[in-house]
C-alpha cells in the first residue's frame, strides 16, 4: 500500500493496539518546561511510579522566565518557585535541563531543533501545543496535556487514535517580501481555524521544498492554529544539512545510516490523503490579522471583510476595528519580534536587513526577543545587535516573553501590538491588549514607521 | 478519577464561538505547581473587569443560571494545550461541557480529568440555547452508558459519540497510566526491536 510520510513514521512507532480503541504510540523524545510538567511529576510521585526513560526527556525553562537581568534572582515568588520546582524535579530524576542562563537555554521549540535533538522520523511530544514546530523535520510532533505528560513519564508511550491525513500543497514562486509566516497566515485565513481538527497535516509543493528549515518551522509551528494536531514536511537535503554536525545529532557513520533511513520517509507517489487543499504561491502577499483568532487574516493591502456574524462582530469590537476598514496607516505603539514562530536567526536577519540605517518611530516600543541563547549569541556575532540598538530597538534575553505575557512582558490594555507570535486571542499578550499577527518584515516596517504600511509598495 | 455514569443538572449557556483556553484560564494564572485553585480563575477576564469588579453581564455571574453543565458555542477549547483549562472548569464544578465542536487537545484533557465533553449537532445545540433562554431551570440529563443527552420533560434527545476505550475508563474511573503500565512487557519488546529508537541525546 502507498503510504504517506505521516503513516510511515506513525506505523513505525505503534507498540500495540486496543481493539476498537486507541493505539499505543512510542515516543522517542519528550520535551518539558516549567509550566505543564510540575503536576505530572507530582502525580507520578503520589502514585509511586518511577520515570521510565529519563534519558529521552530534555527540559528547558522558557514560558515563565524574565527577559531582562536573567542573572539575578527572579522577583516574582510564584515564578521563581515554578522554576525551582523544575530544577528539583530534573535533578531528582536525572533529566537533562537547560535552565535559565545555561548556554543552551531557550524556547523549547527553538532549542531542540538547533541542538539536533529533533531529527527526522521521530515521535516528539511536549506539553505545549506548538510542538508541531518540529514537524518541519519530517517528525511526528504534537502538543499534549499534563495528564499525558505523566503518561509519557510513566511509560514513554501515549494512547492515541490515529488522526486522519490532510495535505496542503502550495506550488509556484513566492513574491518578494512574502515570508513563511505570510504563507501560513494565508493558508489559515483560507481554510479556517478548525479545518485541521482531527487531522495531521503535510505541507507539500515547491514553496516548502525551497524553504529554509527556519521557514519550515514557522509554517509547521502554526499548524495547531488551523486545528491540526501537527504539521509535517518531508525531510530532504535541506533537512539533512541542517541536522548534520549539530550538538546532539548522530555523527559519522551513524549519521549516514540515519540519512539512508530518512530518505525512505517521504510520501509515496499516489498515496491518498483524507483531505487536500491546493494554493498558488502567486496569490500570497504579506499578511496581517485583524481579529481575535489566527484565521482572521487579510493581505496587508486588503480591507477587513464585512460579515454579519456575532462572533465576528465581538472580535472587531475587542480590536476596535470596523468592517470594511483598511489597516494601512493604523498607528501602532508596540512591536514584538519573538516567540517560537519567528525568533530564529533568519527572522532577525530579515528584520535587521530592513532596519539597517533606519530608526524606529518615536511612539513605538520595539521588543526583540531571541528564541534561545544560541540565537542571541548569533545576533551578536553577526553584528545585528548593533543595527538594532542604533535603530532604537530593545534586544532582550531569550524566552516566550510577550507571546503569552506570563512574565512581565505585557502589552498594556487597549494598545495594538504588531507581533510575530502565533496567537491573537483576547488578552493573549496582556489583559485588554490587541494583537496583530504578522511576519518579521512587516513587524520591522511597522516599528520604523510607527504605523502599519503597505510593505508591498516598498518592495515593488 | 471519579466514575461517570449518569448525570443530571441545570445548565449554564455560554453562547460564544471559538472559546480558546486562554479565555478559560489566562496565562498569568499558570504559575501554580499543583492542580488546586484554578476554578477560582476560570473565565477570569470575562467574569471580572480589570479593576476586579464583577462583570454582572457575564453569564457565570448571572444567578438566573446555575448548574454543572456548560453549554458553549462551536469550537470550544481551541488554542493552547494547557490542561489547566480542564482543571479550571472541573474545579469550578462543571462535569459536562456541551458544544457542537471541540478542539482535539482540550477534548483529551477534559476526558483525562473526568470532565465529559459532549459533541452535539448544531441543531441540538441551538435548541439547547433556545430552551435555556426560555426556561433557565431546564434540566439536562446525560447517560454515558447509553451515550445520550436529553432535555428533561421534552422529547429532545440526541445520542453522542465517544471513544469506546475512553468510555470504559470514565465508567470505571480508570486512567491511561494504569493501562499503559499493564503494557510494560510490550513496550520493552518494542524498544528492543526498534531500529531507530532515540539515540542518546
Ligand atoms: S513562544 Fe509562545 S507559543 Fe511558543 S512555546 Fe512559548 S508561549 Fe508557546
Amino acid at each position: 500500500m502507498k503510504k504517506t510520510l505521516f503513516d510511515k513514521v506513525w506505523d513505525a512507532h505503534v507498540v500495540d493496539a486496543i481493539e476498537n480503541g486507541p493505539q499505543i504510540l512510542y515516543i522517542d523524545k519528550h520535551l518539558i518546561h516549567e509550566v505543564t510538567s510540575p503536576q505530572a511529576f507530582n502525580e507520578l510521585e503520589d502514585r509511586n511510579i518511577p520515570i521510565f526513560r529519563p534519558d529521552q526527556i530534555v527540559a528547558t525553562a522558557d514560558h515563565n522566565t524574565p527577559t531582562l537581568n536573567q542573572h539575578l534572582p527572579i522577583q516574582d515568588t510564584l515564578s521563581r518557585h515554578q522554576l525551582e520546582q523544575l530544577s528539583k524535579n530534573c535533578t531528582k530524576n536525572g533529566i537533562t535541563l537547560f535552565e535559565l542562563g545555561h548556554k543552551y537555554n531557550g524556547i523549547v521549540h527553538v532549542m531542540a531543533p538547533e541542538l539536533g535533538i529533533t531529527q527526522p522520523g521521530m515521535t516528539i511530544v511536549c506539553g505545549d501545543s506548538h510542538t508541531s514546530t518540529h514537524g518541519a523535520f519530517g517528525t511526528i510532533a504534537f502538543g499534549i496535556g499534563t495528564s499525558q505528560v505523566a503518561q509519557v513519564f510513566a511509560s514513554q508511550c501515549l494512547l492515541l487514535t490515529k488522526p486522519k491525513s490532510l495535505r496542503v500543497t502550495v506550488n509556484g514562486k513566492l513574491k518578494p517580501g512574502v515570508l513563511p509566516k505570510d504563507v501560513i497566515l494565508y493558508i489559515i485565513s483560507k481554510i479556517g481555524t478548525n479545518a485541521g481538527t482531527g487531522y495531521f497535516c503535510e505541507y507539500a509543493g515547491d514553496v516548502f521544498e525551497n524553504m529554509s528549515m527556519e521557514g519550515r518551522m514557522t509554517v509547521c509551528n502554526m499548524s495547531i492554529e488551523m486545528g491540526a494536531r501537527g504539521g509535517m514536511i518531508a525531510p530532504d537535503q535541506t533537512t539533512f544539512d541542517y541536522v548534520k554536525e549539530r550538538e546532539f545529532a548522530p555523527k559519522g557513520d551513524d549519521f549516514d545510516k540515519k540519512v539512508a533511513y530518512w530518505k525512505t520517509l517521504p510520501t509515496d507517489d499516489g498515496a491518498v490523503f483524507d483531505k487536500e487543499y491546493n494554493f498558488d504561491a502567486a496569490d500570497i502577499e504579506p499578511m496581517v490579522t485583524y481579529g481575535t483568532n489566527p484565521g482572521m487574516g487579510i493581505k496587508i493591502s486588503e480591507n477587513i471583510p464585512a460579515l454579519d456574524d456575532a462572533s465576528f462582530e465581538k472580535s472587531l469590537k475587542y480590536m476596535d476595528f470596523k468592517k470594511g476598514e483598511s489597516l494601512i496607516n493604523k498607528p501602532i505603539n508596540y512591536v514584538f519580534i519573538g516567540s517560537c514562530t519567528n525568533s530564529r536567526i533568519e527572522d532577525f536577519r530579515i528584520a535587521a536587513q530592513y532596519i539597517k540605517g533606519k530608526h524606529k518611530a518615536p511612539n513605538v516600543t520595539a521588543w526583540l526577543v531571541p528564541g534561545s541563547k544560541l540565537v542571541e549569541s548569533q545576533i551578536i556575532e553577526e553584528g545585528l545587535k548593533d543595527i538594532f540598538l542604533e535603530a532604537g530597538f530593545e534586544l532582550r534575553q531569550p524566552g516566550c516573553s510577550a507571546c503569552l505575557a506570563m512574565n512581565d512582558d505585557k502589552i498594556p490594555q487597549n494598545e495594538y501590538c504588531v507581533s510575530t507570535s502565533n496567537r491573537n486571542f483576547e488578552g493573549r499578550q496582556g489583559q485588554g491588549a490587541r494583537t496583530i499577527l504578522a511576519s518579521p518584515l512587516v513587524a520591522a516596517a511597522t516599528a520604523v514607521e510607527g504605523k502599519i504600511i503597505d510593505i508591498t509598495k516598498q518592495l515593488n | 478519577m471519579e466514575k461517570f455514569t449518569t448525570f443530571q443538572s441545570r445548565a449554564i449557556p455560554l453562547d460564544i464561538e471559538n472559546i480558546d483556553t486562554d479565555q478559560i484560564i489566562p496565562a498569568r494564572f499558570l504559575k501554580a505547581t499543583d492542580k488546586q485553585g484554578f476554578g477560582d480563575n476560570v473565565f477570569r477576564d470575562w467574569r471580572y473587569s480589570k479593576n476586579g469588579d464583577l462583570n454582572e453581564d457575564f453569564v457565570l455571574n448571572d444567578t438566573t443560571y446555575i448548574g454543572s453543565i456548560l453549554v458553549a458555542g462551536d469550537n470550544f477549547g481551541c488554542g493552547s494545550s494547557r490542561e489547566h483549562a480542564a482543571w479550571a472548569l472541573a474545579g469550578y464544578g462543571f462535569r459536562v461541557i456541551v458544544s457542537s465542536f471541540f478542539a482535539d487537545i482540550f477534548k483529551g484533557n477534559a476526558l483525562n480529568n473526568g470532565l465529559l465533553p459532549i459533541q452535539v449537532s448544531p441543531a441540538f445545540l441551538k435548541a439547547l440555547f433556545t430552551q435555556l433562554k426560555a426556561n433557565p431551570e431546564t434540566i439536562i440529563s446525560v447517560d454515558l452508558e447509553a451515550q445520550t443527552i436529553a432535555i428533561k420533560d421534552s422529547n429532545l434527545i440526541e445520542s453522542f459519540d465517544i471513544d469506546p476505550y475512553k468510555k470504559t475508563c470514565l465508567l470505571n474511573g480508570y486512567d491511561d497510566i494504569d493501562y499503559l503500565l499493564s503494557k510494560k512487557d510490550e513496550i520493552l519488546a518494542f524498544e528492543a526491536k526498534s531500529q531507530h529508537i532515540a539515540i542518546e541525546h
